[in-house]
């Protein structure tokens, strides 16, 4: 005789922007169209948690008015890995996948500055490595905007990108 | 200075909505003489809203959308959004090169640069009825343009354009070409001590 698992309906909780969730396997987390924005998917591949983020700028450190924590790297960070962490997760099993940061727009305009999306990158990466999280994968820059797909069944992140085939982080 | 947008009352959004109104009206009216075609647009909207409800306005985080952002300086610190549908894009581009409905196919440079310069016009529109309205010069830089999933093209062209709150205070409205052809979109994102110039100058103090 075996014994079957009951079947659990996949749940995929969508993540905004400047906002950040938890999830434990099977379920997704899923962010749409990052540009200049980076999404930040922490996983402990062990206890099958998962925390994804929605960071909109580099660091809320130099902003008063930055009682959002999702909106920073350097505040959302540590708080994704603390409810994970509530939930099961063991810190030091916890690595990161990122992607976004684009540079989406062109212009002739030689005072446009375009740099937030590598700010956004630079800095994640920052408080990721000074938290000891290791990247595991990563897919930013460039032009185009991105959707992730985080799957907490095995930690895998599908990215889709207008016109081109969808990848896997 | 230092009012926050959340204090805006229903009269004051009103105002917005009028000047908003106005503006667009004009860049409406260029639009038609472009196109030789009637077009219309929507009695504009405005409010305080979150990032996400913005996007909420237009369409779902992945659609296709051509973007086209003007920041304005000097005087009155705002930004400008046009947003144009894919299908809308390239049929507005087949009109402008007086070729047939479905002739382009893709948006390529020269498209980009043709599109560039259809918000440049509009936007040029909508600042000089601001102008004569308030007598508020509005200096405006050169279009930036993106091409790419709505959700990436409007935080990107926000967040880029110098704004970095939760919530912005948006007017928008939506025009279409009489045979609702071509649907585009225009945010206008005063900063508030713009607003509170532009209300003062048609007497309602913020």
């Amino acid at each position: 005789m075996t014994i079957q698992e009951p079947e659990v309906e996949i749940r995929e909780y969508k993540v905004g922007i400047a906002q950040w969730d938890v999830a434990v396997s099977p379920h997704k987390l899923i962010t749409l169209g990052l540009g200049s924005c980076v999404g930040i998917a922490l996983y402990d591949p062990f206890a099958k948690i998962g925390g994804l983020g929605h960071i909109m700028l580099p660091d809320s450190t130099q902003f008063t008015r930055n009682d959002n924590k999702g909106k920073f790297p350097d505040t959302a960070i540590p708080l994704i890995l603390e409810k994970m962490v509530r939930e099961g997760a063991r810190e030091r099993a916890v690595r990161a996948k990122i992607a976004g940061g684009a540079q989406m727009f062109s212009t002739a305009d030689k005072k446009y500055m375009g740099s937030i999306g590598s700010r956004n990158v630079e800095k994640t990466i920052e408080v990721l490595e000074g938290m000891g999280i290791k990247i595991t994968a990563k897919e930013v820059g460039g032009k185009n905007g991105r959707t992730m797909i985080f799957n907490t069944l095995d930690g895998s992140v599908l990215l889709r990108v207008l016109g081109k085939e969808v990848k896997m982080l | 200075m230092g009012k926050s947008l959340d204090s805006l009352d229903a009269f004051q959004l009103e105002a917005l909505r009028e000047i908003g109104n106005i503006g667009v009206g004009n860049a409406v009216t260029s639009l038609a003489e472009m196109l030789s075609k009637k077009v219309d647009m929507e009695v504009p909207r405005a409010g305080v809203l979150p990032l996400q409800e913005v996007m909420a306005l237009v369409g779902d985080e992945e659609d296709e959308f051509a973007c086209i952002q003007q920041i304005i300086e000097g005087e009155a610190p705002s930004l400008m959004i046009f947003l144009l549908e894919k299908e809308s894009a390239l049929y507005l581009v087949d009109m402008m090169m007086f070729k047939d409905k479905g002739s382009t196919q893709e948006l390529g440079e020269m498209e980009e640069s043709l599109l560039k310069e259809v918000g440049n016009i509009l936007s040029g529109s909508i600042l000089s009825a601001f102008s004569q309205m308030t007598g508020i010069t509005f200096s405006m830089s050169v279009p930036a343009y993106a091409y790419d999933m709505l959700g990436a093209v409007i935080s990107t062209a926000i967040v880029e354009g110098g704004y970095y709150a939760d919530k912005v205070l948006v007017v928008e409205t939506c025009f279409s070409e009489a045979s609702e052809e071509i649907r585009g979109y225009f945010f206008i994102l005063p900063q508030v001590d713009v607003l509170e110039k532009m209300l003062a100058s048609l007497g309602i103090n913020l």
